[in-house]
């Protein structure tokens, strides 16, 4: 029995970079104007199942990830770093998820991978902050959770060793497999793409992409099998419709606004003595200090 | 039935955490608002001191489990215990604090009640609702409003259909503050050991280092906050000096916490701690939406900056155009000058 290690893995717009033409005038986000990243976390969390396999010859890495058919840039993206092998879970009907719908789908193509022995998130995706699919697919799979996991200190058993990075400190817990983890990003970052995986999966493709090709590579395909993404829909899983998407997502969106602070009168003073001389004569006047 | 329930956090040194204080504040307002009652639990070990401390904030009944295997904090048996207490009682709004226990054991919570869970709410208010889809109107939803994609936008989220209505709420954002007149608290005792299963306690804890809790800027009402813009840890010595002869606190840009100047339990923003002092001074801060955030709702701003166009200055009341190392030692000169 090999030692199996699914890794979740998201693709986010890039949040942290937002630029003022990524803000619409009506103070929505442009999405297409945001570039598509790995969610950072989840870079952690495949370097922590990477080194599982530095570590266990019998370890095998692999990828899932819910999203549109580009979303298999990020599964392309692990196989370079070192991971065995992707799925992309795609599907019109789960447009909308929320955490508790996105939670479902993943924890019915995780029971389909059954058995595995860690299951890895990233603590949380950047896009909404939210860090709650990881323990909530642990809720829909009856595991265990250990949240913000640092480092995994001992793999060779029926249980690992996980320490975990909390506000103000760190804690070691050992627990038995299977486990569910999230990653905290002061885990040891990822590795970077290696030459040679690049060049042997840089076509690896799921069907719905081999079909837009142009050119036709059905010969590779049945030369190299493991060049293919595996692609599930609704369909390949065990899951009833009314939970997916829109419709299995209670959370709403009433409204979306854009960040307006309120503008003050503010005055405008100079460095100069005189000038903080009198600010501080006030303040002191007004008892706001002093 | 449909009153408002609270998850208190017990910390480290075995009091009910401040963010479930300003919970509990906050479950007040809406439960008066709604015309229900106002629900807690509490879980943990040694906890005779918790109903003393709860019962200020106008608490109708707290629910107390006090049990060895409840501290350390592992998730399983406080989602347990809470997820059980939930359809027992059936709240029609469940708060958690944001902190790395409240959002470790929510969504635990949510997904075992199939209910919508909102993170890190900034505000939350009560308002109607119409969906013009099935032509139905909510009355009295939780609004729960929070910032999304790296703060740069703001969304008010419901849960029409579901209850509880769940949401984290982090530390600091709400008031706290405790009845004018608290009504009886009730206390109920739950037994553990029929709410938990030995399948529970899977988690076995080795080790652990937790540092107590040095600084709590929340508290201050002056507060001198250092950015990117102070240049270094050694400049951060001035912001000290001010702070000192002010009386107050040092804060920093996450800008300044990232350069090292400055430790993390002092950030000030969405991904820091929210502050709403008398006085805020933001030195060598630009004021990113992501600070301002947090800090908005001081009284007065003061900002120093060598840039007239930070957009700090639009929120600021004074702004003071100039070099933080020759402003600084001026400000504490002058106020030693008028000091009475
Ligand atoms: C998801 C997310 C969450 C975030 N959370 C937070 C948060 O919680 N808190 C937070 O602060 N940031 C947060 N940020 C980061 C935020 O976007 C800004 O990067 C950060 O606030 C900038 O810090 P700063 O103003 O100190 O630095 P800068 O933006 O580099 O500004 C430095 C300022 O100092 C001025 N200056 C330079 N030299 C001098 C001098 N000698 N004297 C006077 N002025 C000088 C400059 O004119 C400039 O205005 C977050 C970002 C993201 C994406
Ligand atoms: N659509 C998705 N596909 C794969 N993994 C996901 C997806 N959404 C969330 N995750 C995982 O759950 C973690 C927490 O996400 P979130 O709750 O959205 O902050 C991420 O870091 C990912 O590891």
């Amino acid at each position: 029995m090999s030692f199996r290690i699914l890794v979740l893995v998201k693709q986010v717009p890039d949040t942290r970079n937002v630029g003022e033409n990524a803000m619409k005038a009506d103070g929505t986000v442009n999405r297409a104007a945001l570039p598509a990243i790995f969610n950072p976390e989840d870079m952690n969390a495949l370097e922590m199942a990477l080194k599982v396999k530095d570590e266990r010859d019998d370890a095998q890495v692999i990828v899932l990830t819910m999203g549109p058919s580009r979303a298999a840039d990020v599964i392309r993206e692990s196989l370079y770093r070192g991971a065995d092998k992707g799925y992309l879970i795609t599907d019109r009907k789960f447009a909308g998820s929320d955490t508790l719908a996105t939670s479902y789908t993943l924890a019915a193509a995780a029971r389909k991978l059954m058995p595995f022995n860690l299951l890895i998130a990233g603590r949380q995706a950047i896009d909404g902050d939210t860090a709650q699919v990881g323990p909530q697919v642990a809720e829909k799979l009856n595991l265990p959770q250990v949240t913000y996991a640092e480092e995994l200190q001992d793999v060779s058993g029926a249980s690992v060793i996980v320490k975990r990075r909390l506000d103000r400190g760190v804690e070691t817990v050992k627990v038995d497999t299977p486990v569910v983890l999230t990653v905290h990003s002061s885990a040891e970052p990822c590795r970077p793409r290696n030459a040679k995986r690049l060049l042997s999966f840089k076509h690896a493709r799921t069907v719905t992409e081999l079909q837009n090709e142009v050119k036709d590579y059905t010969s590779l395909y049945n030369d190299r099998p493991y060049l293919e993404i595996e692609e599930w829909t609704a369909d390949n899983l065990k899951v009833d419709d009314e939970w997916l998407g829109l419709s299995g997502s209670p959370t709403k969106v009433k409204k979306i606004e854009n960040v307006v602070f309120k503008q003050k009168d503010s005055v405008q003073i100079t460095g100069a003595d005189e000038d903080l001389d009198k600010l501080m004569k006030d303040l002191v006047d007004s008892h706001v200090i002093g | 039935m449909e009153n408002i329930f609270v998850y208190c956090e017990i910390t480290e040194e075995g009091h009910v955490a401040d963010v479930s204080l300003q919970l509990l504040t906050k479950g007040r307002e809406l439960s008066r608002q709604l015309g229900v009652e106002l629900e807690a639990a509490a879980l943990g070990k040694d906890m005779d001191q918790v109903a003393h401390q709860v019962r200020p904030y106008g608490v109708h009944k707290l629910h107390l489990a006090d049990d060895d295997c409840l501290f350390p904090y592992t998730t399983l048996p406080h989602a347990a215990i809470i997820a059980g207490l939930c359809q027992q009682i059936k709240p029609q709004i469940a708060l958690f604090g944001a902190t790395p226990v409240g959002r470790d054991l929510a969504p635990r919570v949510a997904s075992q009640l199939q209910c919508g869970l909102t993170a890190d709410c900034t505000s939350l208010v009560i308002g109607d609702h119409h969906d013009k889809k099935s032509d139905t109107t909510y009355k009295n939803l939780l609004y729960q409003v929070r910032p999304a994609f790296g703060g740069n936008i703001i969304a008010t989220i419901i849960n029409p259909e579901t209850r509880p209505q769940m949401a984290t709420v982090r530390e600091g954002v709400m008031k706290q503050e405790v009845a004018d007149k608290p009504a009886d608290m009730e206390i109920n005792t739950l037994e553990v050991s029929d709410l938990t299963k030995a399948e529970h306690f899977l988690i076995d804890i080795l080790d652990r280092h937790i540092e107590p809790k040095k600084v709590n800027i929340t508290g201050s009402q002056i507060i001198i906050s250092g950015g990117y813009g102070m240049g270094s840890k050694e400049n951060f010595q001035l912001l000290y000096q001010l702070a000192e002869a002010l009386g107050g606190e040092v804060a920093g840009s996450r800008a300044a916490v990232d350069a090292g100047f400055v430790e993390h339990d002092r950030q000030v923003g969405q991904t820091g701690v929210t502050v709403r002092p008398k006085l805020y001074i933001a030195c060598g801060i630009s004021g990113a939406v992501q600070h301002r955030a947090g800090m908005e709702q001081s009284a007065k701003i003061i900002s120093i900056n060598t840039d007239p166009g930070a957009p700090i200055n639009n929120i600021a009341d004074y702004a003071i155009t100039g070099k933080v190392e020759e402003v600084i030692p001026k400000l504490i000169k002058y106020y030693k000058k008028h000091a009475k």
